[in-house]
């Protein structure tokens, strides 16, 4: 039992991910009409957010300690941060503890601006053109945005911590009732799930609640219409697709402790994020956000050493065998709407 | 009316003889020609195949940062390094056998496919005399195959899965490189030491040749010394999130984990293994251990503080004290503002190496270079005494035991040295089950041409 509801944790974490991603991906389909591969790229962007604020944190002036000598022998030259210099010792490690999460102040704005530039400077020429260019040219951009990421951080994962109050792990067993010790889990995980579900709430409530979400959701079900009753439903898309960026990006920052960033990290998740959308259905939030849950939690269930000793790599193969199963029982999706990607 | 000399039969005649006498220089050169890209001119060159773009590319530009030191020390240029503590004299800075050596360098990506393509360019568009470099078994022992039927001289680089100089062996391949067979009986001992012989291990293993080998090995040593193997899990290569592998651990009833995976891998698995508080848990009333059997220095900067504590193997480290290893340091510390890696000192010594054998014997011709350094002795290249065994082609040195440092002062002192394993506990016999047994051979020498 404790290894279940271990996997479930596991599950939801991975699905939060997911779910987040997708959530984005279907966002820009379901109004823009395109398939953007370029979307795993932006969470990667989005880690590295946190990764240059970790590197502005660290950057530090040279001072030599005389009583300690380098490899060479010569006399240590030790790093200072300037935050600690300049704000303090105390305020300026209270800074770098907490940069992950201060990460996404920089990250909102820093991907609104690349979604908005992404939108107007590359994506906007796509709209009428085939299904088949739109992914060619955004699996383009990503393969430069990854090879420029690269370029300037290097090919290493490169580990980037959480505030050191969340480093450990919780005894979520004792809460359920089990022994001590035998259901542990690590705070950032449950944090980023909290995170993942705030997130998605805002966005679902932003879409809801808002004359401008309603006008979006509008224009998703008719664009012609309400581009009929003078709206600039174009501008509002182009606003989509900077939040739908901003989702991926914070993300991707908040995933930076659970997974060490490197340049290709929006290439995994990028092929799985696509599994999710389909199996959600092609422009359906809500469907989007299910899937993702449900395919972390299978794919969790999967790597369990009993289900794996009964059927050798089903963990590397669950999400796609789920995939064949509901686009043959339901081609649309789990809450796909009819009509769409169906002209 | 004119006449004219051209017949049919005349022109087939001079067309015959003048095609005879054009090829006659070509059959000449190519007698003359013994072996693979018998060099010709003033200089001589090297091939460097290491991985700049891809996972790995870190560790293969410290790879060829080590490689031009080694091509300018052999030239004569900088302050020599390893030459002056290397125990053969036969290289005197003026390039080998009269030539200069030169250097050009592909990109193994860390795809045996692409490591072939790479390697095969240097050897027929550059005629390249050695390829040495890698950073991955799967890409060594595809390249060895390589140039094996090409007739060129293989130095690998880092590549410690048994099978490369085991059942995978060539006559042109050459490993200086340690492998998990000596990982495993050198950390043994130690963790023995550590944690005891009543012990509960379970192994997650990355899925590819390396993995498997190392897995084997350890598996073997651990349970020689009473420890129990409670689980190995194959795990996907570059999964990134180790989780749904790692959550099951600690209720399994084991009380260690060994995470045979190396690079990124063991950077995620590591950190994902402390957040899911592996380290501070009690199983079987013992405190819960982590081990890592390879270790690198760039996988220890990658994994930060969760490395304290942690025990694992290296080839060599820049830490060690003896003559040959300080002037390494130095001269690649001065050059480059960093102390080298354990890719780096291997890739150094083997171009080095490679020199000296051609020096030795007097030719470039690789069945002779192979013969030179088959049974060769030397020392002073930072390793204390090594041996380049002629049946397997591989070296025989101490191994050295590391752990993740409670309080290391820079970046490149994370891991500090427990032991020096003497190279008697990690020997083994030629035709051992782990290497590919009595029908691992080496087979011919292959000169090529």
């Amino acid at each position: 039992m404790d290894a279940i509801i271990l996997q479930l944790l596991n599950g939801l974490d991975k699905g939060s991910a997911y779910a987040l991603i997708a959530l984005g991906l279907t966002l820009i389909f379901g109004t823009l009409g395109v398939v953007n591969f370029a979307h795993g790229a932006l969470f990667m962007i989005g880690a590295f957010c946190a990764v240059t604020l970790q590197k502005i944190m660290g950057l530090s002036f040279e001072q030599v300690d005389p009583t300690k000598t380098d490899f060479l022998g010569k006399p240590l030259v030790v790093k200072v941060p300037y935050v600690e210099s300049w704000f303090g010792a105390d305020f300026g490690a209270w800074l770098i503890n907490w940069q992950v999460p201060l990460s996404i102040l920089l990250a909102i704005p820093v991907m609104l601006i690349v979604g908005f530039v992404m939108e107007r400077g590359l994506i906007k020429h796509f709209y009428k053109r085939p299904h088949a260019d739109q992914i060619l040219v955004t699996f383009g951009l990503a393969i430069v945005l990854q090879e420029l990421v690269k370029y300037f951080f290097g090919a290493n994962p490169i580990q980037t911590g959480a505030p050191s109050q969340f480093s450990g792990s919780m005894d979520f067993g004792v809460l359920l009732g089990f022994d001590p010790m035998a259901i542990m889990y690590p705070y950032w995980r449950l944090v980023y799930f909290l995170f993942a579900a705030v997130v998605i709430f805002g966005v679902f409530a932003f879409l809801q609640f808002t004359t401008f979400g309603m006008v979006v959701r509008a224009g998703m079900a008719d664009r012609e219409t309400v581009g009929l009753l003078g709206i600039n439903i174009d501008r509002r898309f182009t606003l989509m697709f900077g939040l739908a960026a901003a989702v991926a990006g914070v993300a991707g920052v908040m995933y930076t402790p659970i997974l060490a960033p490197n340049y290709h990290m929006g290439m995994d998740f990028l092929v799985l994020s696509f599994v999710v959308v389909v199996v959600g259905g092609m422009g359906s939030l809500p469907g989007a956000v299910a899937a993702g849950f449900l395919l972390g939690i299978l794919q969790s269930f999967a790597s369990m050493n009993e289900i794996k000793s009964l059927i050798p790599g089903i963990d590397q193969v669950i999400i796609y065998l789920v995939a064949i199963l509901i686009l043959l029982t339901r081609p649309r999706g789990l809450l796909g709407r009819a009509g769409v990607m169906e002209e | 009316m004119s006449k004219s000399n051209f017949t049919r039969r005349g022109l087939l005649k001079t067309g015959a003889v003048t095609g005879a006498g054009l090829a006659l220089p070509t059959i000449f050169t190519s007698a003359a020609s013994a072996f693979t890209n018998e060099p010709t001119g003033s200089t001589v060159k090297f091939g460097f195949n290491v991985p700049q773009t891809g996972p790995y590319a870190e560790e293969g530009l410290d790879e060829l940062r080590a490689q031009e030191l080694a091509v300018q020390h052999i030239n004569g240029e900088g302050d020599g390094g390893m030459l002056s503590t290397f125990s053969s004299k036969a290289l005197d800075g003026t390039g080998i056998l009269g030539r200069k050596v030169e250097f050009v360098t592909g990109d193994t990506q860390t795809k045996s496919d692409a490591a072939r393509a790479a390697a095969k360019s240097m050897i027929e568009k550059d005629g390249v005399v050695m390829i040495n470099g890698g950073s991955s078994s799967g890409v060594a022992v595809a390249v060895q195959e390589l140039c094996q039927s090409a007739g060129i001289i293989f130095m690998a680089g880092l590549t410690h899965s048994n099978d490369t100089t085991g059942k995978d062996r060539k006559a042109n391949g050459f490993r200086h490189f340690f492998n998990a067979y000596m990982s495993a009986a050198a950390l043994a001992p130690v963790l023995k030491n550590a944690y005891g012989t009543d012990r509960r291990a379970y192994h997650l293993t990355a899925d590819y040749t390396w993995g498997w080998t190392q897995q084997e090995s350890i598996q073997a040593a651990t349970e020689a010394m009473g420890w129990e193997t409670v689980n190995n899990v194959l795990t996907p290569l570059s999964a990134g999130d180790f989780s749904s592998y790692i959550a099951p651990v600690l209720n399994s009833g084991a009380d260690i984990l060994v995470l045979n995976h190396y690079g990124g891998d063991m950077v995620n698995s590591l950190t994902q293994a402390v957040q899911f508080g592996l380290r501070d848990a009690q199983a079987n009333g013992k405190n819960f251990e982590i081990v890592v059997p390879l270790y690198s220095e760039l996988m220890a900067a990658g994994a930060g503080d969760n490395i304290k504590g942690v025990y694992g193997s290296m080839n060599w480290n820049w830490q060690l004290t003896d003559e040959g290893t300080q002037a390494f340091v130095k001269s690649f510390g001065e050059k480059y503002g960093r102390p080298p890696s354990n890719s780096a000192h291997t890739c150094y010594v083997q171009t080095l190496l490679y020199a000296d054998a051609v020096a030795r014997a007097g030719s470039f011709n690789p069945c002779a270079v192979a013969e030179a350094l088959e049974g060769f002795e030397f020392s002073g290249m930072g390793n204390g005494d090594v041996l380049y065994r002629a049946e397997d082609h591989q070296c025989f040195k101490d191994v050295l035991v590391m752990k993740g440092a409670e309080s290391p002062t820079t970046e490149y002192d994370t891991l500090e040295i427990v032991e020096t394993t003497p190279v008697d506990q990690v020997m083994y016999a030629p035709d051992h089950p782990m290497f590919g047994g009595a029908e691992a051979s080496l087979g011919e020498c292959n000169a090529g041409a």
